[in-house]
């Protein structure tokens, strides 16, 4: 192994470790605001194959990749309004809307790519944009600072979301309306609101997500281009125990074992392919074992919200 | 009416509402795709229903879903959201594949039961899985659940192209990734000569009356249904709670194994590549439209059948993608669980109707 593992290659393996981190970053981050409000989203999937097609067309016809996200959040922002009409306004069951809001966006982006798009068609995607200075510093250049815009976007909104969550009032409410939604209520802050807002801001970072699929890493889109990202997204903020730091550590451990996964298949190593393939599903289950189910969870999760009413 | 059949009355209202939502929301899709919502409804209703072949091809596909259905009837009534029915009925199929292909000189009366009982158990054991890692490790079951789909998909792939694949496959050269055929003494009797329609149905069927009776008159269903309306409330019953989630998880990935024994034995005669075909989610959607009532849950496996066949020919006859049946289902079970909403506040409906039409509505509407 010592003559295979150089450190080109182990450069290349921690470089696209990060990339793949993307996806699961913006996804996770958003549906961290979104349970922190005390709402499931467990439509994440659906959004992202619907961002995904979205940030492919946009840029498919419109020549812009940038357009192309900017397409992904708006489309995000309608999904998650959706997820907020039935789950917070019709007070639904979240996990069964959650499925019916997947089964609409698995359905809805195959079909607008059948008809609008049909064969297989590659776009020009984002470029790495390097970081003068930063990228020449050996080794840790060319990992962290010779990405796509959408991977320092994702990288950047860790501390961010921490800083929203734990230093401003909106992040205060959102975490009050998520732990003792009565309470808040009674406190004068707007319950429905909050969580409207936390929706609409978490599907539009999972539209966000599905975009980096087919404008930041494929360049192409294809059926099922999310592989249950989503679901894993949503594992990832129980693993990282509804923290922004947290979700990135479980993220980057995901996104090495995927990328260390693919170098063995490329370096022609012989291992079955399907078995590979499954190894982030199991991973997943292992983690969400060893994250203790609800211990960290905000306590109103799940729970629709009714006025007088005492959960 | 007395109130029990005005209940039901209201609830197939109230269904037939969301369905009839779902696909106006469908035909605006349509609109903007340019299509002609009312030529591809047309296709797709009539289709299914107007000859011998649309009505036994719906049924077909009423088995499946009836059996996945039923099982999620079960694991959601115990309070347990199943959506790993796709890899259970892999699960399901390739146990009883392998079983049928390696006996292949044994009776009928003795393999059939056999390789149901593989299909079944196989499909329990993936199920279980889920429910044990529910109940002892508190792991979400919708997540967990999802990854078993992915894992099943894939294992299922590496035995069907691998130590499963049908050997003359190999020997001529085509490597399609199947099983080899089941022996001929256990395929299905076919009810209607000329069809698919095979004898897969009349035990769908029956299962469906033994849910009901299961669920609704012994002890266990009880206990499970109790489990399902509180968790705590039946701990400190004395129920073990654990015990019964474990036990849903495993009898509904039974139900979705024993589909996928059903597709083998009665339609493919070997496990295919893409046998489930999305049974694992539209049968979801039967058991919310059967309103998670066994019974309730058969006429909605054949609506369902019907609609996933008329779009199959909807895709033919106009060109409209069978993805179209995806984005119906999906509003169909946004619609529905909304719908629970309306229906545990009338007044709500009151208040719309009186600001729509500007006066005082009855509320109760109707006798």
């Amino acid at each position: 192994m010592e003559g295979v593992m150089n450190s080109a290659i182990i450069i290349s393996i921690l470089a696209t470790g990060i990339r793949l981190a993307t996806p699961y970053l913006l996804a996770a981050l958003g549906e961290m605001f979104t349970q922190r409000s005390g709402v499931y989203n467990l439509g994440v999937e659906g959004i992202m194959m619907m961002g995904a097609f979205a940030g492919f067309f946009a840029t498919l016809h419109l020549g812009s990749p940038l357009l192309g996200i900017i397409a992904s959040l708006i489309i995000g922002a309608l999904m998650g309004l959706l997820m907020a009409l039935v789950s917070v306004t019709f007070k639904a069951e979240q996990g069964i809307s959650g499925i019916g809001l997947y089964m609409f966006g698995w359905g809805l982006s195959g079909l607008l790519y059948r008809l609008y798009v049909g064969g297989i068609t590659s776009i020009d995607g984002l470029k790495e944009v390097k970081i003068p200075l930063l990228s020449n510093i050996p080794f840790l250049g060319p990992i962290f600072f010779n990405q796509n815009i959408l991977v320092y976007t994702a990288l950047a909104l860790v501390p961010l979301s921490g800083f929203i969550l734990y230093k401003t009032s909106w992040g205060l409410n959102v975490r009050a309306v998520g732990n003792k939604p009565e309470a808040a209520d009674t406190l004068g802050v707007n319950v429905v609101r909050i969580r409207y807002e936390c929706l609409i801001v978490g599907s539009m970072l999972a539209g966000l997500a599905g975009a980096f699929l087919t404008i930041g890493q494929a360049n192409m889109y294809a059926d099922n281009i999310t592989a249950g990202r989503g679901f894993i997204a949503i594992a990832l903020v129980y693993f990282g125990r509804w923290s922004p730091w947290g979700i990135l550590l479980g993220s980057l451990l995901f996104s090495m074992a995927d990328s260390f996964q693919s170098m063995v298949q490329v370096l022609g190593i012989n291992f079955p392919y399907e078995l590979a393939v499954i190894l982030p599903y199991v991973v997943t289950i292992v983690a969400l074992a060893i994250s203790f189910g609800r211990v960290w969870a905000p306590a109103a999760l799940g729970k629709p919200f009714q006025r007088g009413t005492r959960g | 009416m007395s109130s029990r059949s005005r209940g039901v009355f209201i609830q197939i209202v109230v269904l037939l509402a969301a369905l009839v939502g779902a696909l106006l929301i469908g035909a605006v899709f349509l609109i903007l795709a340019k299509s002609d919502p009312l030529k591809a409804y047309g296709v797709m209703f009539t289709g299914p229903i107007s000859d011998k072949f649309g009505i036994t091809e719906t049924l077909v596909r009423t088995v499946p879903l009836l059996l996945v259905g039923l099982g999620i009837v079960i694991s959601f009534r115990s309070g347990i959201i199943n959506i790993g029915a796709e890899g259970q009925i892999l699960a399901g199929a390739i146990g009883a594949a392998a079983v049928a292909v390696s006996l292949p000189d044994m009776p009928a009366v003795l393999l059939l039961p056999l390789v149901f009982l593989a299909g079944g158990l196989s499909g329990a054991v993936w199920g279980g899985i889920a429910g044990w890692l529910k109940a002892r490790l508190a792991v979400n079951e919708i997540l967990s659940t999802v990854m078993l789909n992915q894992i099943a998909l894939q294992l299922y792939l590496f035995l069907i192209r691998g130590p499963l694949i049908d050997p003359k496959e190999v020997s001529y050269g085509t490597g399609v990734p199947q099983t080899a055929s089941i022996p001929q003494q256990i395929w299905l009797s076919r009810l209607i000569p000329g069809t698919r329609l095979h004898s897969g149905l009349i035990f769908a069927l029956l299962l469906a009356v033994l849910v009901y009776f299961f669920l609704w008159r012994t002890s266990i269903g009880y206990r499970m249904r109790a489990v399902g309306a509180g968790p705590e409330a039946a701990r400190y019953a004395g129920i073990k709670v654990e015990w019964y989630l474990i036990l849903a998880m495993a009898l509904a990935g039974g139900m979705a194994g024993l589909a996928g024994a059903v597709e083998v034995t009665g339609v493919h005669h070997r496990a295919i590549e893409g046998i489930s075909a999305g049974y694992g989610f539209s049968g979801i959607v039967a058991a919310l439209f059967g309103r998670l009532h066994p019974l309730g849950t058969i006429p909605a496996a054949v609506l369902f059948g019907a609609l996933l066949l008329g779009a199959d020919m909807m895709q033919r006859a106009v060109n409209i993608p069978a993805a179209m049946v995806m984005v119906i289902q999906g509003l169909v079970v946004l619609f529905v669980v909304s719908s629970d909403y309306f229906l545990k506040n009338p007044s709500f409906l009151t208040h719309l109707k009186a600001k729509i039409f500007g006066q005082k509505v009855d509320g109760e509407g109707g006798k």
